[in-house]
């Protein structure tokens, strides 16, 4: 089951000092039990005692609280961020959980149990028994239209939530359509409006009816929410403006996809562009079975 | 073919074998030591144990050697260490009116019983340069010991709260005292949260706050009506005991503010509390603490809030510079998937806002 990608580190050991993982059983439980309300409340944010890390806040900690509460010896670690498994915080929070767990570690979305996400849904579809962690920034959808936190409470537990249609309407007034890029508001299981993190308004129908499980930890905010596997997700719009997702004139450089998310690479200072899959594995993946036609 | 900028491993590492370098400077020049850090700096490490939530000088003053002098990285250090320390228990609450005190001033009254104290303050020097600090000077002539008093030193506020014009302040029930780092905080805060809060808050972000209610924003009358330093003992009851016994002391700085109030439906006019401690010798931040306790008491005492220091929610949410400065920095990790996304979306609004002029143009 591994290939040359997932080091075969299976019972290796993890660093002296610390709990498998980092966090004591007792967190773990703590946080487990709140992955489980999150769970049988779709979408609603279960506030949690999150930890301090030894990773800075805002740089993943919520995510990485659910990981190590979740991760066991035999699970198989994938950590993306913006997509790429290279960047330089998911190579950071990879190494921080292979040398805390000893865990197997892959870049393939196909071959992990678990993987860690920031702003990115991987192009290629989860299956069951997957468990994709987000690691959210701001967990509240309502905060840009309301900042306390006692009120965004109340609305959300009399689904109040008439103020997000006026904004997404004020904003087709004012732009002629809903002017969200990303951090997309979404409906869960026709309830709870829940943030989906700052992903690409792109990867909202992903969540939808997805059959993985969906944890989402923010620990300076100190919330989870989750969405379980097949659970409906709406992202919000009207009869007449309806939800859609950004589209590319091209295709990506270097697999020629058509249907990921590009970046857009400045290849020049003469306005020289190009346009790449932001999923370094779905990138990879397809040129591998195009036989990697391409050299220069 | 286009290569795809990596964020590899290596870059990483190198990164940290520079900074590891920088750390050390100049090989000519002597290591700092732990002790050094400890006694000549010594109000770094006060500061890094009170933000930070550690009574440990020796591994404050790791922190502040490893962080290159950088406090805010050196609390976090010291935080991130904290936090996978086991708790067996809640020591019983210090009795500052039992301290060994170094230093104790009041601004309410010109002498009170055990006198004032000047003890080790930056108080009344001229702030000029001494070039012979820079000379690494001879040893300094001692301190005139004064009369060690052997009288206790009450505290200024219970003087006050004989005559009752002091409110009294009781634990409103016998619960065990929260932890802002075991619970999330929910709002309204009870004032042992709130206290423990702003005890780890940001000490210029306090100043700041307590500044503006002295500005206007929100004033609520202040005197210092007693700032002391000392030991304390702290004493814990082991289960198996049933009676408590003394782990050790620790340095503490407490600041009780004095505040003017002119009553409610429930209580007389008297003066009100605010209050301010921290581990070590932290003055400043003891009184900004205690200026900022008293605004968020404004609810409380049915006084009109309406400036930011007295704004729970915003005063709390906003305190902890750890939280501040992850999420701040945060901003230098990669965004180019949102970034990616607004291009297209701004680039399209460009393209319609484009067509509907050229339409005008035409129309024209």
């Amino acid at each position: 089951m591994t290939s040359d990608e997932t080091t075969a580190a299976f019972g290796a050991e993890h660093v002296a000092g610390y709990n498998f993982a980092y966090l004591d059983e007792q967190t773990k439980r703590m946080i487990r039990r709140a992955i489980l309300k999150a769970i049988a409340i779709p979408g609603y944010q279960v506030p949690f005692g999150s930890r301090e890390m030894p990773l800075p806040y805002g740089w993943g900690t919520g995510g990485i609280q659910v990981t190590a509460s979740v991760i066991g010896p035999d699970d198989v670690l994938k950590v993306i961020d913006q997509g790429a498994d290279d960047t330089t915080n998911a190579v950071s929070i990879r190494a921080f959980f292979a040398k805390t767990t000893g865990v197997a570690t892959t870049e393939r979305t196909a071959e992990a149990t678990l993987i860690q996400t920031r702003h990115r849904i991987p192009e290629t579809p989860l299956r069951e028994g997957q468990v994709l962690i987000y690691q959210v920034p701001i967990p509240e959808p309502l905060r840009w239209l309301e900042p306390r936190e006692s009120e965004t409470r109340k609305m959300h537990a009399l689904a109040e939530y008439g103020v997000m249609q006026v904004s997404l309407y004020e904003d087709i007034a004012r732009y002629g359509r809903i002017a969200k890029a990303y951090n997309y508001p979404v409906r869960v299981h026709a309830r709870y409006i829940t943030s989906p993190s700052p992903i690409p308004k792109f990867d909202n129908p992903k969540m939808d009816r997805n059959p993985a499980i969906q944890l989402f930890g923010a620990g300076r905010e100190r919330r989870i929410y989750a969405i379980p596997p097949y659970t409906a997700v709406e992202s919000l719009d009207f009869d007449d403006y309806p939800f859609t997702v950004e589209q590319w004139p091209e295709s990506c450089a270097l697999c020629g996809a058509t249907d990921s998310f590009l970046d857009e690479i400045v290849t020049n200072d003469k306005g020289g562009r190009m346009f790449i899959c932001s999923d370094t594995d779905y990138c990879a993946g397809r040129r591998a079975e195009n036989g990697e036609e391409t050299a220069a | 073919m286009y290569v795809a900028v990596k964020g590899g491993e290596r870059a990483i590492e190198n990164a940290h074998r520079l900074l590891a370098e920088e750390r050390r400077g100049d090989p000519a020049v002597p290591e700092l030591t732990l002790a050094q850090i400890d006694q000549q700096l010594a109000h770094a490490v006060d500061r890094v144990m009170t933000e930070g939530s550690l009574y440990d000088r020796e591994l404050a003053a790791l922190a502040v050697k490893q962080a290159r002098g950088d406090l805010i990285e050196a609390i976090f250090l010291l935080r991130a260490y904290r936090t996978t320390l086991p708790r067996f228990g809640a020591s019983e609450p210090v009795d500052t009116g039992e301290m060994v005190v170094r230093r104790r001033i009041s601004a309410t009254f010109k002498d009170i019983p055990g006198g004032q104290v000047l003890g080790p303050t930056f108080d009344y020097t001229h702030r000029l340069l001494d070039f012979t600090l820079a000379a690494e000077g001879a040893p300094v002539a001692a301190a005139e010991e004064a009369e060690q008093s052997v009288a206790a030193m009450p505290r200024v506020t219970d003087i006050l709260g004989r005559d009752g014009l002091f409110e009294a302040e009781t634990a409103e029930d016998d619960a065990p005292v929260g932890d802002v780092t075991r619970d999330p905080l929910e709002f309204p805060a009870d004032r042992d949260l709130r206290l423990q809060v702003l005890a780890r808050g940001d000490e210029g972000f306090l100043l700041a706050l307590g500044y503006s209610t002295q500005r206007g924003y929100g004033n609520n009358h202040p005197f210092a009506g007693e700032i002391r330093l000392g030991e304390v003992d702290v004493e814990f009851v082991p289960e198996e005991l049933g009676f408590p016994v003394e782990l050790g002391e620790v340095t503490v700085t407490e600041c009780q503010m004095v505040n003017q109030f002119k009553g409610s439906a429930t209580m007389p006019p008297q003066f009100t509390r605010g209050y301010g401690l921290t581990f070590g010798h932290c003055e400043r931040k003891a009184m900004s603490m205690a200026l900022v306790d008293r605004a968020l008491r404004a609810r409380e005492l049915g006084e009109e809030a309406a400036a930011p220091a007295q704004d729970e929610e915003f005063v709390l949410a906003h305190a902890d510079n750890v939280q501040a400065t992850g999420f701040v920095e945060h901003l230098k990790l990669p965004h180019y998937v949102d970034f990616q996304a607004e291009l297209v979306m701004v680039r399209a609004m460009r393209d319609a806002a484009e067509q509907d002029n050229s339409r005008k143009v035409a129309a024209e």
